[in-house]
Parts: C-alpha cells; structure tokens; sequence
C-alpha cells in the first residue's frame, strides 16, 4: 500500500477558548483521592520581545505519582491511579500565565531498559505557530535528573530551561520563551 | 506495533514565516533537540476529557433556533499514513459564523454574531474513523496582518490520536477559495500537494437532498506499522 502523507498542521489561532478552553476544570487534573504530592505548577509563556503572550494554549501530559501513564502502551506491571486523569488544558492570560493542580509525576521508563526523571510533557499553541511545540518541564533539585537520558541529549548550558523552580509559596513556576535569550529548548518528537 | 518516522521535509509548514507576521516573534530560533521516543511521546490522553453532548457533532442544533447560512455536512475518515483508520479518536472544530464572525470577545470586527450559532464542535471517530458534523459554512473575516488582508473561509480541527505524536492541530479549507493564493497561513505550506491536502471536495454522495452539501476531509495523522522504507526523490 503506498504511504499517505499527513495532513499538514496550521495554528491554533487567537480565537479557540470557546471550544477549546472553556472548560476550567482542565487546569485541575487530579481528584480528591489521587495519590502522591500535590503540586501547583505555573506556566508562563513569553515571545522573543520578552512580553508574555496572552493568547498561547499549554497541554499537559504526566504520569500518575508512581510512573504509571493512563493508556495500553504503558505495560508497566502496576495498575494507574483512577484519581490521576494526567491530561490537562489551559489558555494563558493577559500575563501570558496559566496554573494547573496536579500530583509530582513518578519516574517512568526510558523503553531502553533506563529510568526517566520526573517530568512532564508540555505542548504549546498559540497564534504565529504554525506547528504546536513540545517541550518537558523537569523539577529543580531532583537527584534524578543528572542520569536522565533525555537532558543528555540538551547542551548542558541549556538545560536549565527544562527546570521548573518552586517560589516561596511551594508553586513550581516554569517559564517558556519561544524565542531570544535563554530560549526554552523544545524536541522534535 | 507502530512507528512514528518523522515527518518529511515539506509535510508541515516552517516555524518561521515572515509574511504571517506573528511568527516573526514567536517561532524559536533554535533547532528542535531531536527526541528518541520514549512511553511519554508513545502514550497521551485517549479517553476524552469530556463527555460528548447529543448535539456537539451538529453546530446547527446547539440553540433554540436555526443558525443563518448555508448549512453543510462535514464528514471523512482519520487516517494514519499506511491508510488505516483511527477509530474512537477525540475530534474537536471551531469556525467562524457565516458572517465571518468568532464567538470571542476579541474577534470586533463588524459583522453580526448569530445568537443560534457559537460554532464549536466535537465528536470521537467511530470505529472505522469516520467523523461527521453537521454545521454552517464559515464566511471570510479580515485580519490585520497586512493590507486589505482577509481568511479563506475555514474550519479549525483538533486532534490527538493515539498518542502524543499524533497530536495535530490544523485548519480545512474549502475548494476554489479565491483567498487561498493571499493567505500567509495556509501559504506558509509551500508544498502545493501537502497544501491540497487540507483543501476539502464537494461530495455529491455526503450532500443530502434539498436540505445540505456535503464536503468531504480525510485526516491523516503521523504514524505507520510497517517499517518505514526510504521515499524515491
């Protein structure tokens, strides 16, 4: 059968809340009685200008507390938590912010037989971004994260971008500049 | 088991677009790290985040009266790229009103907001990956981006997929829109046949008689079963 190819994507555009954003609850993506540490985790999204931007879309996805992710391709002999939905969606606002509940994600396997440190995959859109980009926010001062294979492969004078930093009141704060100094590093996955 | 080769040179438009104006501040300026996929890019969110609505795949039926324009069918299959249909997958779509007017607070432009028509829609792909909404056809709006600058009418779709790397989110268009050749966005695929690709048909078939057309829209999202085998040049 010869290969299709696939459909080409195109931006998110400045208009999506009332479909995509509407409901608020994505921001909150665990229940009451999900296990493991409760984070607050605040995301802001800059330009190259280094002003925010108002009109960008985060995603969110996580494993539950003990590295377990909700979908069959996770074969990992451990049921995952019910409580811990491990998706969620929020627009920025005019400070280019958003702010999701959830649970600190356990390590998870790196398919090659190696563990990854605790992180969470991000996914932004926005208005003049053709393609979504994709990213991982990583917790400062994890003793995993100098064995983690995926910050190997990121120049080391670039991986502090990856680190999300707790401020005094607990919340981890991760930062993502699309563009200019200390630019954010995203994959190509 | 399914791999996820990576896309080829063409299939996606650039980050950086000059004449989409808002790229210029916004695309990164850095290559991308390559990333060897592991189960948190082969996993992602299956089951819908929300429960689907008996009227979320009809945008005609979300108020207490008929929406203005012309109303349409939308339907086709999502696709992965060996052809196989994608089945119980989250589709979601936003447009514009047949005035060319969004639903949003920041959309001003003047042109009438239809208070029968908000203009989102969601559904999960059936079991052979067939999706199908009932709507209105979305007029053309202006932007100001350039000059005299004005969007082909067009439907935004959202997708996910099996898994993070299929996640897609894009725009259709429809056949013979004289803006296509002005519009930066979807001009920014410079590949003609992959910008074809997000041009839907007519199809006289979907159309239902005396009541609506019907264009059809096949979604293909990354990924394949076999291995994959080098393209000719």
């Amino acid at each position: 059968m010869s290969r299709l190819r696939p459909s080409p994507s195109q931006t998110v555009g400045p208009f999506y809340h009332f479909s995509l954003t509407v409901k608020e609850s994505l921001g909150s993506m665990t229940g009451a009685e999900a296990k493991g540490e409760r984070i607050r985790v605040r995301f802001r999204l800059f330009d190259g200008a280094g002003a925010p931007v108002p009109d960008g879309m985060i995603e969110l996805w996580q494993a539950d507390a003990a590295g377990k992710y909700r979908h069959p391709a996770d074969t990992q002999e451990k049921n995952p938590d019910p409580a811990c939905c491990g998706f969620g969606r929020l627009a920025t606002d005019a400070d280019g912010a958003c702010v999701f509940d959830t649970v600190r994600p356990g390590p998870t396997p790196d398919g090659r037989g190696g563990c990854q440190a605790a992180h969470i995959s991000v996914t932004v859109f926005a208005r003049g971004l053709l393609r979504q980009l994709m990213t991982r926010m990583y917790f400062e001062g994890d003793p995993a994260l100098a064995d983690d294979p995926v910050l190997k492969l990121v120049p080391a004078g670039r991986r502090g971008t990856l680190l999300a930093r707790p401020d005094p009141a607990g919340t981890w704060c991760f930062d993502i500049r699309l563009q200019g100094t200390d630019e954010t590093v995203f994959f190509e996955i | 088991m399914k791999i996820y080769p990576l896309p080829l040179e063409g299939d996606h438009p650039p980050l950086l677009h000059a004449p989409y104006a808002a790229t210029v501040q916004r695309a990164p300026s850095m290559p991308p790290v390559p990333l060897p996929h592991t189960l948190s890019e082969l996993t992602g969110p299956l089951y819908g985040h929300n429960p689907i609505g008996e009227t979320d795949n009809d945008l005609t039926r979300q108020h207490a009266g008929d929406p203005l324009g012309e109303r349409i069918i939308v339907a086709g299959r999502v696709l992965d790229e060996d052809g196989r249909p994608i089945p119980h997958t989250l589709v979601e779509v936003w447009q514009a009103n047949a005035s060319g007017r969004y639903f949003h607070s920041v959309d001003q432009h003047p042109a009438p907001l239809d208070p029968n028509f908000t203009g989102s829609g969601r559904t999960m792909t059936d079991e052979n990956g067939n999706y199908r909404f009932v709507t209105i056809k979305p007029g053309a709006y202006p932007w100001r981006n350039h000059p005299n600058a004005w969007r082909p009418a067009h439907i935004h779709f959202s997708l996910f997929g099996p898994c993070l790397i299929t996640r897609l989110v894009t725009q259709m268009y429809f056949p013979g829109d004289p803006l296509m050749p002005y519009d930066p966005i979807s001009q920014s695929i410079r590949d003609d046949r992959a910008r074809e690709r997000l041009v839907s048909q007519f199809d006289r078939d979907l159309t239902v008689p005396e009541w609506a057309l019907g264009y059809r829209w096949d979604i293909v999202l990354r990924g394949c079963e076999a291995t994959p085998f080098e393209e000719p040049k």
